[in-house]
């Protein structure tokens, strides 16, 4: 399994820390209710097809990459840096 | 307080030939990480003196090793203060060099890249087995800096590396 850093090109699996669901960049507003940080927090999903996670660039340049995949056939369709999100600080 | 004698990491090592291949320590002199704050890459380019490097090359003693964030090396930084955080890394680092016809085939034992096409000014943030590793490409071949407490293992898993292509090119 190979992803497509941004910045590093083209990098092997072992380079990437996994850090699970896009959920974690979702974060409700502070007077959310408590079911909202509860899904945020606990709630995932566990789709057999397209899903949306996060991954850190371990071994390379440090980006966090937000990766689109397919986890029945194992497609990589889309990688993005966190950072140059819309919005991004 | 009495001057005291800097060392490099692996002092009095001697350099280790394969096949026709080097492993040698290489003293690169001051090294200087430079993060530019946001906004500022530019006007840090402009007091370095020279281009801030794209991601996965180095020119002229400026190595790329992340976003907005590159090493100095080879020369003390100027005073970029407002422009970028910068760490004296100096003596944090052990820099090696891997020159010869073996060279990029045994880098790859432990380096999940395609060394074979690593030219001249390319560099890569990059694994070496388990340690983080700035990789450099120049004229004469590879440049490794790794952690200096990795001086050591890297030298070892690197060397090991070199002797089992060169047993193989013997056969
Ligand atoms: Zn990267």
């Amino acid at each position: 399994m190979r992803l497509n850093c941004p910045l590093c090109g083209p990098r092997d699996r072992r380079e990437f820390y996994y850090s699970g669901s896009e959920d974690l960049l979702n974060r409700p507003a502070a007077d959310a209710t408590v079911e909202a940080w509860n899904d945020m927090l606990h709630l995932r999903l566990n789709p057999a097809g397209v899903t949306r996670d996060l991954w850190y660039h371990e071994t390379g340049c440090g980006s966090w990459l937000l990766v689109t995949r397919n986890t029945v056939t194992h497609e990589i369709l889309a990688t993005e840096r966190v950072a140059d999100r819309k919005g991004a600080a | 307080m009495p001057e005291l004698i800097a060392k490099t990491a692996l002092a009095g090592q001697a350099p280790a030939t394969h096949a026709g291949t080097t492993l040698a320590e290489a003293d690169l002199g001051p090294v200087t990480s430079i993060a530019c704050f946001p906004g500022q890459q530019k006007a840090v380019a402009t007091t370095l003196g020279q281009p801030f490097p794209a991601p996965n090359t180095h020119a002229k003693g400026l190595c790329w090793t992340g976003p907005d964030q590159a090493f100095l090396i080879g020369r003390t930084a100027p005073d970029l203060t407002g422009l970028a955080a910068c760490t004296d890394q100096s003596g944090g680092w052990v820099t090696l060099r891997l020159d010869g016809p073996l060279a990029a085939e045994a880098l790859m034992r432990l380096v999940p890249l395609d060394l074979h096409k690593f030219t001249p000014g390319q560099a890569a943030r990059a694994p070496l087995g388990h340690m983080q590793m700035v990789l450099m490409a120049d004229a004469q071949g590879f440049l490794i800096l790794v952690f200096r407490s990795m001086a050591r293992t890297a030298w070892h898993e690197i060397e090991t590396a070199l002797k089992a292509c060169a047993a193989r090119a013997a056969l």
